[in-house]
């Protein structure tokens, strides 16, 4: 049930084609290093589409290409209707306001000079808000992710981890986006702490028809937050198609090895598991120092 | 030493402002009034205050003429009309000091200006972009770096004329390398931050980004390095005033110094005040510095006083007697461990809170906890490896019967080697990068067992077989960097299997891993316990693990342990509450996402 | 690693063209009559002129620089306008001096720097202090005022030492060392202030490292993992510093030699530049350029050496 659509279906918000992405290499003359080599996918309004891989994949890539924060080697990008692939940096300006971002670190991904007031106010005012509307957005914002009003008047560094990722949240809503890209959001947070960002994550796409570009290397959490998964390695989509059918009836041997990898918290169920992954690592030989 | 300017700078600035500085900065304002109530920092900037004040004042408050020479007088002493004194051609040497501020000062300010003017832009502009004006502006800079400063304010004096203030100039160009990598550095790093790529991603222009998250950070350092850049140049100055590199007439710092240098052997007292002038200045230009950098450094940031173990008496090991927590494991058993941070006011913050855990031989038990529960600094206490300030304040920790709390440190060591062995987290950081597989591994071997280089060696290529890395007679020659992340983490293994331990202590040994290695790493480490019989105590939060390796669990929150059983118990019929919390966060058990319906369809629906 | 070498000694040959080209626009550009300099306001115009047109200066700036560049790739860098004494001779009868000077002062600044910086990381409390109190010192004062202070102490006040002179070390081994051991001492306070800092933090970094851990955790002994591992790995910025203290030390030797007399290249700069005598200046400069490319090289070939990701590079 490997779907590859060769044309972006009309009702799709952003349609990626034939995405490539080089890097050059270390060393002088040395060829560059492809890092996505032709990936083709779109995502709708209000749905998730989880980007799922092993580190090295290329999975954070295709987010930052999206962004416009690596350039493009070849292949399009359509935002909305729009070429988005090389746009210009008036024309990137001008997409803040549509195309939004969650980063993995919520340590890093917030200035820890600036208060959050300061940070969520920012967009707004690049934007071209006054700041007394700012400041009014602001409380609203920290309200929707359910965070004290009197948090806008303090600094990143007296929150945990959870809660800097809602402040990060509330910024990629600031402007009322169409399209975030969460690239692994979660990742970095505890275990109890990620089930209610998810909540929360899923809970503003039923209220605001928000698509996310999802990206993870956990199945369990694209399985839950996903409407589609893409299974993505070296640079290469494998397998796409609904999350229920890639995760549970994966068609792909890597998606199925990947998936029988991840160890479940139920110990008659991760022998079984464990049994199974024994039986299809001696059916499909594979190198043995793979990308390990 | 200020004949090192241009050159050294940066690293002499490196030495005073912390690496930590890009990336943690000042909180909201401040900086001053912080300052201030820093006594050093306070008294640094009021003698730097008065100094200036007074140099510049200094046709006001000078005794009379620079100038003015009666002969008779020559190397008097302090008296009432001349406190300091007066120099060989009998002129009023305080005069002369408040005069030749205004040359040394402000020919230090020319170069300071200068430096600032040329080095900061590039620095930002090179930082920002990169590209070509980067890579140019850096070999620039570089040129200019190997170039000693004193020499080519020399051999400019040969082009530009005896005349300071010209070559102050030329002190500027020299000095604005140091302004250029510092900005530079900072600036490419913050580049990096996930908060400026989220600003791009906002809509915001360069000039904005840059306004409101560069600056930010480069303020602080570029003072910082303003201050010292102006000792140097004032030292600079001084001392080409000193090799006579000037119009002569004028006063000036150095060249009192050279006067009273040549006839040190008649009254040295002349060399003491411009010597103190220009000492005092330098003095206070350096420790506002420092200061400043206090001030501006992250509070949090800075370690607590450390002290070693034997300034603080170790806990007795009393617990073990009055514990009614059952029977004691014979490999491993921990009754009402705490451990303890020394704080920066010199109090103890208890980070553990009593911890009773025990491990059978052959057996792996689960320690199952979020960040900062805790779980780490227990494993790290049965080791004797607690970070500087750590301790162990009290309990009991015996293996194989013999207690550890409070045992020298050499008895600590030999158990460390032998009996008890430990996989850390990261496998990449937990190699020396230095040293080749082979090497790493076969330096334990030969100090615990004293064995030979090449019966080592030989040891080092079958426990590199034992973890089930192909062609282990080349990996030992490699580097850590030229190994993946899952064959770096076999090779700890092989590492902690050297001194063939009967404990395991594994802490969070697949986290960082993909989840393919993760399950091979896994399987080596239930196929390793089964063979030798190891008894395994693994620190993890991946409950899936637990699953997957444990026979018993514990699980820990706040620094205690919560709830204990087998796997089976604890994941299945969870007695306390934040065990019953922790399992219901994990996804495994939640139902896919249904597919994608248009929001036309959904609101029908739904 | 040969490549790596021979990389950096083009690198460096080319940086020492371009600095010597440079230096050869800049000096050239005051318009003086360095004739009428040399014979003074009576000569006549006519011996002027030839004078001048003797020393090549009648000629295109680029063809004189290209004319001594050739000479220079030689081996000949001229004669002195001042002195007609060979400008290689000159500069090689000095070089001894500045040499044992730069010899000494490295020794004195590795072995003292390591030692305090890596007693200071490990032990911490009072030796720490002393490091941090001498970085402060070391860098606020000038190193002439240090100089200063020195000669007065040991030499005028205690006659330990003497002010001024130099005796060579093939004339008296014994005076030799008595005469350069004060202008040792003084360059190194500023460098040992400097490294020693930077060998301390370098030491505490890698003692927070991972692996310091896990080598605890193998059961070996602290002494062994910080000469072995952490001095080894600690040792590559720190050498770095020392290879950017030299360019510093060079600017020093000037003031140096000039306060205790010495006859070595720092002073003969002084003596030179201020005559303008251009062929001497140029190979001043470029000695010292050359100096600081080759120290450079030595210090990236040992941190090659000690760390062996930087090998590829």
């Amino acid at each position: 049930m490997t779907v590859t659509e060769a044309t972006a279906p009309a009702d799709a918000l952003l349609s990626v084609q034939d995405l490539r992405v080089s890097f050059p290499s270390k060393g002088w003359r040395a060829p560059r290093t492809e890092v996505l080599k032709g990936v083709s996918f779109d995502v709708r309004p209000g749905e998730t589409l989880g980007l799922v891989g092993e580190s090295g994949s290329g999975k954070t890539t295709i987010g930052r290409a999206v962004l416009g924060l690596v350039p493009v080697r070849s292949g399009t990008i359509t935002f909305a209707g729009e070429r988005i692939d090389q746009a210009s940096s008036a024309h990137r300006r001008r997409l803040g306001r549509d195309l939004q971002v969650v980063f993995q670190d919520p340590y890093t991904s917030l200035n820890p000079s600036r208060t959050i007031g300061d940070t969520l106010a920012e967009p707004l005012l690049g934007h071209g808000a006054s700041v007394r509307e700012a400041r009014g957005r602001v409380g609203d914002l920290l309200a929707r992710v359910h965070l004290p009003a009197d948090a806008a008047a303090r600094l990143p560094h007296e929150f945990s981890g959870g809660q800097r990722q809602r402040v990060a949240i509330a910024r990629a809503l600031a402007l009322r986006p169409r399209l975030v890209i969460c690239d692994e959001p979660v990742s970095a947070l505890d275990l109890t702490t990620q089930r209610t960002v998810l909540d929360l994550l899923l809970e503003i796409q039923e209220e605001t028809d928000v698509a996310y570009l999802f990206v993870t290397h956990d199945l369990s959490v694209v399985r839950f937050v996903s409407h589609r998964v893409a299974v993505i390695r070296h640079g290469q989509i494998v397998e796409t198609g609904d999350a229920r059918i890639v995760t549970t009836e994966p068609q792909h041997a890597y998606t199925r090895a990947l998936m029988l990898s991840a160890p479940v918290a139920d110990v008659t169920e991760q022998r079984r598991r464990r049994q199974a992954a024994q039986r299809l690592a001696e059916q499909t030989v594979q190198p043995a120092a793979d990308d390990g | 030493m200020s004949e090192n300017l241009p050159a050294d700078t940066p690293t002499a600035a490196r030495a005073l402002v912390p690496a930590a500085f890009g990336t943690s900065t000042a909180r909201r304002g401040g900086v001053v009034r912080r300052l201030l109530r820093n006594p050093l920092g306070a008294l640094s900037a009021a003698v730097l205050l008065l100094i200036v004040v007074a140099v510049v004042l200094a046709p006001l408050l000078a005794p009379q003429d620079p100038g003015a020479s009666s002969l008779r007088d020559a190397f008097a002493g302090p008296s009432g009309a001349h406190p300091m004194g007066m120099d060989s051609a009998g002129r009023d040497i305080l005069s002369r000091i408040l005069h030749g501020g205004r040359n040394t000062l402000g020919g230090a300010l020319i170069a300071l200006g200068i430096a600032l003017a040329l080095g900061v832009p590039s620095g930002l502009y090179a930082g920002y972009y990169g590209g070509r004006f980067d890579s140019a502006a850096t070999w620039a800079v570089n040129l200019v770096m190997s170039l000693p400063a004193m020499v080519v304010l020399l051999a400019s004096r040969a082009i530009l004329g005896p005349n300071v203030w010209v070559l102050m100039i030329v002190l500027g160009v020299l000095a604005a390398p140091s302004f250029f990598r510092l900005v530079r550095g900072i600036v490419a790093g913050v580049r990096k931050e996930l908060y400026v790529d989220a600003a791009k991603v906002s809509g915001l222009s360069d000039t904005r980004i840059v306004a409101r998250h560069i600056l930010i950070v480069v303020r602080g350092p570029v003072i910082i390095q303003v201050a010292l850049v102006a000792g140097i140049a004032i030292g600079l100055q001084a001392g080409l005033e000193f090799l006579g590199v000037g119009s002569g007439s004028a006063p000036t710092w150095g060249a009192m110094l050279n006067e009273a240098f040549q006839n040190i052997q008649r009254a040295p007292l002349p060399m003491l005040w411009p010597g103190l002038a220009l000492g005092l200045t330098n003095g206070a230009l350096v420790l506002l510095a420092g200061a400043l950098r206090d001030g501006l450094e992250d509070r949090t940031g800075h370690a607590a006083k450390p002290h070693r173990a034997r300034d603080r008496a170790a806990a007795v090991p009393s617990a073990a007697a009055d514990s009614p927590a059952g029977q004691r494991a014979g490999l491993l058993s921990v009754r009402g461990l705490t451990v303890a941070y020394a704080q920066p006011d010199g109090s103890d913050k208890e980070v553990v809170h009593g911890v009773d855990i025990d491990v059978r031989a052959g057996e792996i038990v689960g320690l199952v906890g979020e960040s900062g529960s805790g779980k780490t600094q227990t494993a790290f206490s049965v080791l004797g490896i607690l970070p500087e300030g750590g301790r162990v304040s009290g309990g009991s920790i015996t293996i194989k019967g013999q207690e550890v709390v409070g045992l020298p440190e050499r008895a600590h060591r030999a158990l460390r080697g032998g009996t008890v062995a430990y996989v850390p987290q990261e496998p990449m950081s937990n190699l020396d990068p230095s040293f080749t597989i082979g090497s790493q591994l076969m330096e334990p071997m030969r100090h615990a067992l004293g064995i030979s280089r090449k019966e080592a060696a030989r040891r080092a290529v079958d426990l590199l077989r034992l973890v089930e890395i192909p062609d282990p007679e080349r990996v030992v020659g490699l580097y850590p960097h030229e190994i993946s992340g899952g064959m770096a983490q076999r090779v700890l293994i092989a590492g902690a299997m050297s001194g063939d331990p009967e404990l395991l202590i594994a802490d969070e040994p697949t986290t960082a891993l993909d989840v393919r290695v993760q399950a091979e790493i896994l399987e080596l480490l239930r196929r390793l316990q089964k063979d030798r019989g190891l008894g395994v105590l693994l620190v993890t939060h991946n409950l899936g693990v637990v699953a997957d390796l444990c026979d018993r669990v514990a699980v820990m929150n706040s620094g205690r342990i919560v709830e204990t059983g087998t796997t089976e118990q604890v994941l299945h019929a969870p007695q306390d509450p934040y065990t019953r919390t922790l399992l219901d966060a994990v996804l495994d058990e939640a139902p896919a996402r249904a597919p994608w319906e248009p929001r036309e369809a959904r609101s029908t629906t739904a | 690693m040969l490549n790596f070498i021979a990389r950096r000694i083009a690198a460096g040959a080319l940086l020492l063209v371009v600095i010597s080209f440079l230096s050869y626009l800049l000096l050239s550009i005051p318009d003086v009559d360095v004739g009428r300099q040399l014979l003074g306001q009576s000569a006549d115009q006519a011996a002027v002129d030839a004078k001048n047109a003797s020393l090549g200066l009648d000629r295109p700036v680029l063809e004189q620089y290209t004319d001594w560049l050739m000479h220079a790739v030689r081996g000949d860098l001229g004669t002195s306008w001042f002195t007609s004494e060979d400008v290689g001779d000159a500069v090689a009868g000095r070089l001894p001096v500045t040499a044992s000077l730069m010899l000494g002062v490295t020794l004195v600044t590795t072995a003292v720097s390591f030692l305090l910086g890596v007693w200071a990381a490990v032990r911490r409390g009072a030796v720490d202090r002393f490091v941090q109190i001498l970085g402060v010192v070391g860098y606020a004062l000038p190193g002439f005022l240090v100089t200063l202070v020195i000669v007065l102490v040991f030499a005028v006040n205690l006659n330990w030492f003497p002010a001024i002179g130099y005796t060579a070390f093939t004339e008296s081994p014994a005076g030799w060392l008595s005469t350069v051991t004060l202008p040792v001492l003084s360059l190194s306070v500023a460098s040992v202030a400097g490294v020693s800092q930077q060998v301390r933090g370098a030491v505490i970094d890698v003692l927070r490292q991972d692996y310091v851990r896990t080598l605890r955790a193998r059961g070996l002994p602290a002494s062994r993992i910080v000469l072995r591992h952490v001095l080894r790995n600690a040792s590559a910025p720190a050498l770095s510093v020392l290879g950017m203290q030299f360019v510093g030390l060079l600017g020093g030797a000037v003031l140096v030699e000039q306060i205790f007399g010495l006859p070595g290249i720092g002073s003969m700069t002084v003596t030179y530049t201020a005559r303008g005598d251009i062929p001497v200046i140029m190979a001043l400069v470029m000695l010292t350029v050359a100096g600081v490319v080759l120290i450079n090289l030595l210090v990236d070939i040992m941190i090659g050496w000690l760390n062996p990701k930087a090998r590829v590079a």
